[in-house]
């Protein structure tokens, strides 16, 4: 299964967030803006990283936000925010970060598979820092789907 | 030989733990299930695993277990997780 679609909607380059709620809001707002969610996806993201802390930040520089399945979710989306100065997240190694994820699915089952593109991605260790220093939405989308292409 | 790979919410990143360890066992020439699960199911998830694969961030609510818990700083860095998990079977 390929990575959801990531339309120019879901897409925010240079943005500018006051702390990590801000941020992952952010992402929130764009899954909405790009028609995979609800308005109250963004603050359902936030709650995860309340309850069980910052393991989001899954790589330097990397957060993947997510809340579980629901209602909220219209379908599997992708969102990608990145910021003008790199914010906390409280991670112990992974700290600051400067590209927030967003990701949204609509079954449990769904996710396992469209993260493994993911990981596709994101296992090239240059991907992360290109993502952060992408000047547009177009070079955001290149990064995510050449890799994708390259690995198959 | 099963492994578990645990994060928050079950969705997203235990996922990506999952898809990398199975990478790494096929390099190791080693055969494991690899199963994703959240913390709230890891009790029951990971009652026979061997391997317990997390986060910093969610290592200390895990509980009593038999299994190797295994912290993992970077998930899409594939020699970390190589070197760890050979260590743990070696």
């Amino acid at each position: 299964m390929p990575l959801p679609p990531l339309p120019d909607s879901a897409v925010t380059v240079g943005a500018h967030a006051s702390d990590w709620r801000d941020a992952v809001e952010l992402a929130g707002e764009a899954l909405t803006r790009s028609g995979a969610t609800e308005q109250g996806y963004g603050a359902r993201m936030i709650q995860v990283i309340e309850e069980f802390g910052a393991y989001i930040v899954i790589a330097p520089g990397l957060a993947l936000a997510h809340a579980r399945p629901g209602p909220d979710v219209h379908h599997d989306g992708l969102s990608v925010v990145t910021l003008d100065e790199p914010v906390v997240f409280g991670h112990p190694h992974n700290d600051p970060v400067s590209v927030v994820i967003g990701l949204a699915v609509s079954t449990p089952e769904g996710h396992v598979r469209s993260v493994a593109e993911l990981a596709n991605v994101f296992n090239d260790p240059e991907a992360i820092p290109a993502l952060a220093a992408a000047a547009d939405v177009a070079e955001v989308q290149r990064i995510l789907t050449l890799t994708e292409d390259a690995a198959r | 030989m099963k492994i578990v790979a645990i994060c928050g919410a079950g969705i997203g990143t235990s996922g990506i733990l999952k898809v990398n360890a199975e990478r790494v066992l096929e390099r190791l020439g080693l055969d494991a299930d690899v199963a994703a699960a959240d913390i709230a199911s890891v009790t029951s998830a990971a009652s026979d695993a061997q391997i317990i694969l997390t986060s910093p961030e969610l290592v200390d609510r895990i509980g009593p277990t038999n299994a190797d818990v295994i912290v993992v700083q970077n998930y899409f860095d594939l020699d970390e997780l190589e070197q760890k998990l050979d260590e743990a079977l070696g």
